[in-house]
Formats: structure tokens, sequence, C-alpha cells
């Protein structure tokens, strides 16, 4: 006698209806526990959610207190005193007045802007390129795509300080090679995010296009780019945070005057000489990169209103899942 | 277009259609889809920017690690032919590394031991996680997700400046053990000051949000309804876990491994910032300090090589299971 319960998260039926007709669907509490040594069988697992939120708890709390040290209007990152936003606007050593802080964040949007130009139509050309195009170079283009996704950031780093110290010496270090090497590193992103698009489109609408007598331009320009608009808004997304938090390319690229917030975070929080300033800035950073996200997340629900798909679908591409 | 044309045309049409509709086909193929080269020239001006920046850069590399150093200035001179390769450098590093006086072997050792901690670390509190929340979140799926990625939309250095600020001597951490008593208040725990257990936790803390996102979106892959088969054959909860979802979601692990192993074995700022002294000094840090110091920047780029080629393997391995993924999802 089979028993045939559908589990509480998936739509009841998916399973039980391939079932032989003549299968007989009892409860399981028809046993009572008697006959089975396990009480409900999709019983729901408390210690596994009680573990789920303990590292919650883990993973976010000392963001938050980090967050609200940057509010402390003393100089300790350790007791908290009060509320006051001294270290984002007063005259002395906030974001807003020390040249060296407002320069990172001027600095760190500067190089977020400029690799997204670059990246988002490289990226979307390159994705589309390398999925339609099939030859030996389109493969070895997706091979050399994801190894610069995996390979890491350290070693890319290295190799790209001795091409602009020894080769490509008219890249000068600073904004121009931390702009060429943020955009090598992120090329992966629209690449990898606009492809997993493509694949799930197909080819059906190009060929419609086709049939309908549209050039194979003006099939990708007015049927595949329409298609394609929320991957390429969720990989810009995607593109532009992760410039804000890049961190070793871009200080192993440094030129003068070009910290980013990230730098001057790693430079000065071990000694702790600036006080909650830095966590000032920190936040800033992290404000900006939510504000995307966010605008990010309900920009693609818009994008994808009518699609199949939920809300877990929208959260896990602008993550980049 | 021939997809489409073809089941029709093979039912039996008339011989004198077959043709034509043959004919317009094979038309259309030609005039509409005038540019049979768009696609690769979409392709080529990012593939271009990858061989530039990206695969030239290493034959750079591996160019300034044969190298030689210049006599005056010490700096380094890339030697392009391989044919004039020189292994000084390479012999300089091995020497270092298993010489008599190796000084490159405990980073080494240190590095390997750290990652392997941290990584198997993470994937013990990762995987009950990704589980938890592909199976039973339910309703609650998105709001559980939002709060897994959200630490991936903090930055790394904001990570670690939260941990610098909760560790510290008066940080509260030791307040809390100085309030259960297990330190005493005149002697705090020196946390920054050169631990491995601070350094560990702070690359488990640091790389786990991507271990997680790997796992989940590996975890949610797997049929629900296998589960439910095991169970109605009478296989207890542990047993199913152990015997189908484990099995089933072997690559995910290798994947999430990767994805937190490649990383962590070329970190050196998270060792930096936690610790900073020598005691905890990581290959990474081996590597970073050697560039910019002239005359060790020929040795800097070996030791780069070196690590390029040990972590070669399970890249390639990434690599080669990735494409081929996607090359059957396309």
């Amino acid at each position: 006698m089979a028993v045939v319960v559908p589990a509480p998260g998936t739509a009841a039926g998916t399973g039980v209806q391939q079932g032989p007709p003549d299968t007989l669907v009892t409860p399981m509490s028809t046993f009572g526990g008697r006959f089975t040594r396990f009480h409900g069988p999709w019983r729901h697992p408390w210690g596994l959610e009680a573990f789920t939120w303990l590292y919650l708890m883990w993973s976010i709390v000392p963001i938050g207190i980090a967050v609200l040290f940057s509010f402390n209007p003393g100089k300790s990152q350790s007791s908290f005193q009060g509320l006051s936003l001294r270290w984002y606007l007063h005259d002395t050593g906030s974001v807003l007045r020390d040249a060296a802080l407002h320069g990172a964040v001027v600095q760190t949007l500067k190089l977020a802007l400029f690799t997204t130009i670059i990246t988002i139509p490289l990226g979307v050309a390159f994705a589309i390129g390398i999925t339609r195009w099939r030859s030996r170079t389109s493969n070895g283009f997706n091979f050399m795509m994801i190894f610069s996704f995996v390979v890491p950031e350290l070693l890319l780093a290295v190799a790209l300080y001795f091409v602009f110290d020894q080769l490509f010496t008219f890249v000068h270090f600073g904004t121009d090679a931390e702009t060429a090497a943020l955009v090598v590193w992120n090329l992966s992103w629209p690449a990898i995010i606009v492809r997993a698009r493509l694949s799930s489109i197909g080819k059906v609408y190009e060929e419609a296009a086709a049939d309908l007598g549209a050039s194979r331009f003006s099939a990708m320009w007015r049927v595949l780019m329409p298609f394609l608009l929320p991957a390429i808004f969720a990989s810009t997304v995607l593109t532009f945070a992760s410039v804000i938090d890049d961190f070793v390319l871009v200080e192993q690229l440094s030129g003068p005057g070009s910290q980013t917030m990230s730098v001057l975070i790693y430079s000065q929080a071990h000694g702790g000489n600036n006080g909650p300033a830095l966590n000032a800035l920190a936040t800033l950073m992290l404000a900006f990169s939510l504000v995307v996200a966010v605008i990010g997340y309900f920009a693609y629900r818009f994008m994808t209103r009518g699609e199949r798909g939920s809300r877990t679908q929208a959260v896990t591409t602008i993550a980049g899942m | 277009v021939a997809q489409l044309a073809t089941p029709a045309v093979r039912r039996g049409s008339p011989p004198s259609l077959r043709a034509r509709s043959r004919a317009r086909a094979e038309r259309d193929r030609l005039d509409s889809w005038r540019p049979r080269w768009l696609w690769a020239a979409l392709a080529v001006p990012g593939g271009l920017w990858l061989i530039l920046l990206f695969v030239i850069p290493f034959y750079v590399v591996l160019a300034v690690a044969a190298g030689t150093l210049d006599p005056i200035f010490q700096s380094p001179i890339p030697v392009w032919n391989p044919a004039f390769w020189s292994w000084s450098n390479f012999a300089q590093l091995w020497h270092e590394l298993v010489g008599r006086d190796a000084f490159l072997l405990p980073p080494f050792l240190r590095t390997v031991a750290y990652t392997a901690i941290a990584s198997v670390l993470s994937l013990a509190i990762a995987y009950p996680v990704a589980y938890f929340v592909t199976r039973y979140a339910g309703r609650r799926k998105s709001l559980f997700l939002i709060l897994l990625i959200s630490p991936f939309w903090v930055s790394y250095m904001m990570r670690m400046l939260a941990w610098i600020d909760l560790l510290q001597l008066n940080g509260y951490v030791n307040k809390v053990l100085e309030f259960f008593h297990v330190v005493s208040s005149s002697n705090p725990v020196s946390w920054l000051g050169g631990k491995a257990s601070t350094v560990i936790l702070g690359l488990v803390y640091g790389y786990i949000p991507y271990l997680i996102i790997v796992l989940y979106a590996g975890l949610d892959r797997i049929d629900g309804r296998l589960l439910e088969a095991a169970r109605d054959l009478g296989l207890s909860r542990w047993r199913t876990f152990w015997r189908v979802t484990v099995p089933l979601s072997r690559q995910t692990i290798l994947a999430g491994m990767f994805i937190t192993v490649l990383p962590m074995f070329g970190d050196y700022f998270t060792n930096q910032l936690l610790s900073g002294t020598p005691s905890t000094t990581m290959f990474g840090n081996v590597i970073e300090g050697q560039l910019g110091v002239a005359n060790l920047e020929g040795e800097g780029a070996a030791a780069a090589v070196l690590l390029l080629v040990l972590l070669l393997l399970p890249m390639v391995y990434y690599v080669h299971s990735t494409a081929k993924a996607s090359r059957e999802n396309a």
C-alpha cells in the first residue's frame, strides 16, 4: 500500500496524479504513529529552521552593529553612546568634509560608472555572439569567459599589474588600468546571465521574425532585445554593485590619488585611527549597493511581469544565480 | 525556418509544392538573413578584450617569471621568447619552499590548512541552511532568500570591518564572554593579535554567502518527487537525505567547494585585516608583498605561476563542466 501525501511546499498533485489509479491514498494520521517509527513524515524540521535563523543572525547582526556605530557620536567603535550624523556631515573628519573619504566615494562611483558603461554593451553582444555563432572560436571565447570567472582575483591582478607595467605601458595605473581590469573581471556577469536568458527564450521568436521577413539584424534588435532587457538590466545592477565592492584589482592597479572606498577601509581598518568615519563610509557603500539591488529587483519584476516565474526567481536573478 | 517547413512537406504534399517551398526557404535563408557575420561580429569585441587583458597578461607573468633582472636597477626584464627562458626565479622559489632556509613553506602549508578547514566548516554550515530553504521554507522562501543573499550585497571590506569592531579588546565579543565569566575583564582575549581561529572565521564569514548561493541553486534543481518516492518506499528522513539528496547534490557540492576554495587560495586581505602578523601569513600575502618591490617582482611572478599551476586542475574541471552544461542548455 502506497501512502502519498503531498509535501506542504510542493504543488499538490504534481506527484500524486502520476501514480496508478488504484493506488490507495491514505493520510498518514490513520496509522496513529503506532506502526511507524516516525510521526508525521513531512513534519517541519524545527532544528534545521533554528539553525538557519542562527546562521542568518550570525551573518547579518555584525553588519547591523557596524552600521549602528557609524551613527555613534564618539570616537569609539566598541561602546555605543547615542545617535548622530557627526561622521557623515560634521566639519572635521566626516565623509562629507574629509578630502580622502570624500574622494574615495567619488572615485568608487566613477569607476563603477565607467566599468558598467563599457562592460554591459560588450558583454551583452558577447553573450549573443557566443550563443548563436557556432564555431571553434566561439567555444574558445566561452572557455576564456568562464575561466575569467573562476580565476582567483589576486592572480588576475598580478597578471594585469605586469601587463600594464611591462607591455601595455600606455595604460596608466589608476583609473585607466582599474577600469580596463574591472571590465575583464565583470564581463562574465552579462555574458552568463544574458546567455541563460537566451537559452530559455529559444530560437522560435527569431525564426518567426525571419519567416515574416526580418533581417538577422532587425530580428535581433526588434525581437530579441526586448526579451533580453530584464537580463541586461539584472547584469547592469550586478556589475555596478560588484565594482562598488571590488577590492583586489582596484588596490593592485591603483595609481596616485585613486583610492576607492574599499581600499581606504582596508588601509585604515586595522589601526582604527579614523574611528566611526570608516563605518560611515562602509555604510554609504552598503547603501549604494542596497539601493541598486532594490531598484534592480523591482525593475526586474516590472520587466518580467506577465511571465511565468516568481518572486524567488527575480531575487535569484538579481543575485546572479 | 527549415525545421518549420519540413514536417508539412514530408507528409505527402505534391512535389511541385515541395520544390517551391524548399526553394523559398532557401531564398529566405539567403536573402533575409543577410549579415551572416553578425553573430561573429558581436562576439569578437568581447573576445578581443579577453585575449588582450586576460590571456596575454598571463603570458606576461610567465615571461616575467622566466625573465631576468636588470643588473643595475634590479627591475625585472621579461623574456618573451620561450627559447631563452631562464629558470632562476623558479629555482629560487623552489629553494625557499623546500630548501634549508625554507621560509615560504610555513605560509604555504598554512594556506592549505586554513583553506581546508574553512571550506569544510563553510560546507557544514551552508549545506543545512541551503537545504532548509529549498525544501522547507515554503511560502517564506523569498524572505529567506533575500536574507541569505543580503551579505552578497555588503562589501567584503565592510563585513571584515564589522568583525574588527566586534573583536577588539573592549569589543562586544569580549564583553559577552566577560558577562558569562568565560574570560576575566582584566585579561581580555586578543582576537585580532594573530589568532589562526580568527583568520579561519574571517574566511568562512567572507566566502560562505557564495557557497550558499551555489548550493541553493543546485539543491533547488533536485526533483522533489524523488524524495517523496524515497519516503513513500519507507526510507527514514536521514536515509532519504543520505541516499538520495546527497548523491544527487554531489556535483553541486563540488562546484560550491571550487567557488570557495579558489578565492581563499588567493586571499591576502582577510588575514591582513584580522591578524596582520607573520604568524598567520598566507601564500597570497607572499605574492602580494612582492609586487611593487623591484628586485622581488620576478620571484613574485614565479609564485603567481606556481599558484596558478596548482589551481589549474580544479579550474579546468570547473570550466569544462560549466561549458558542457551551458552547451547542453543552449
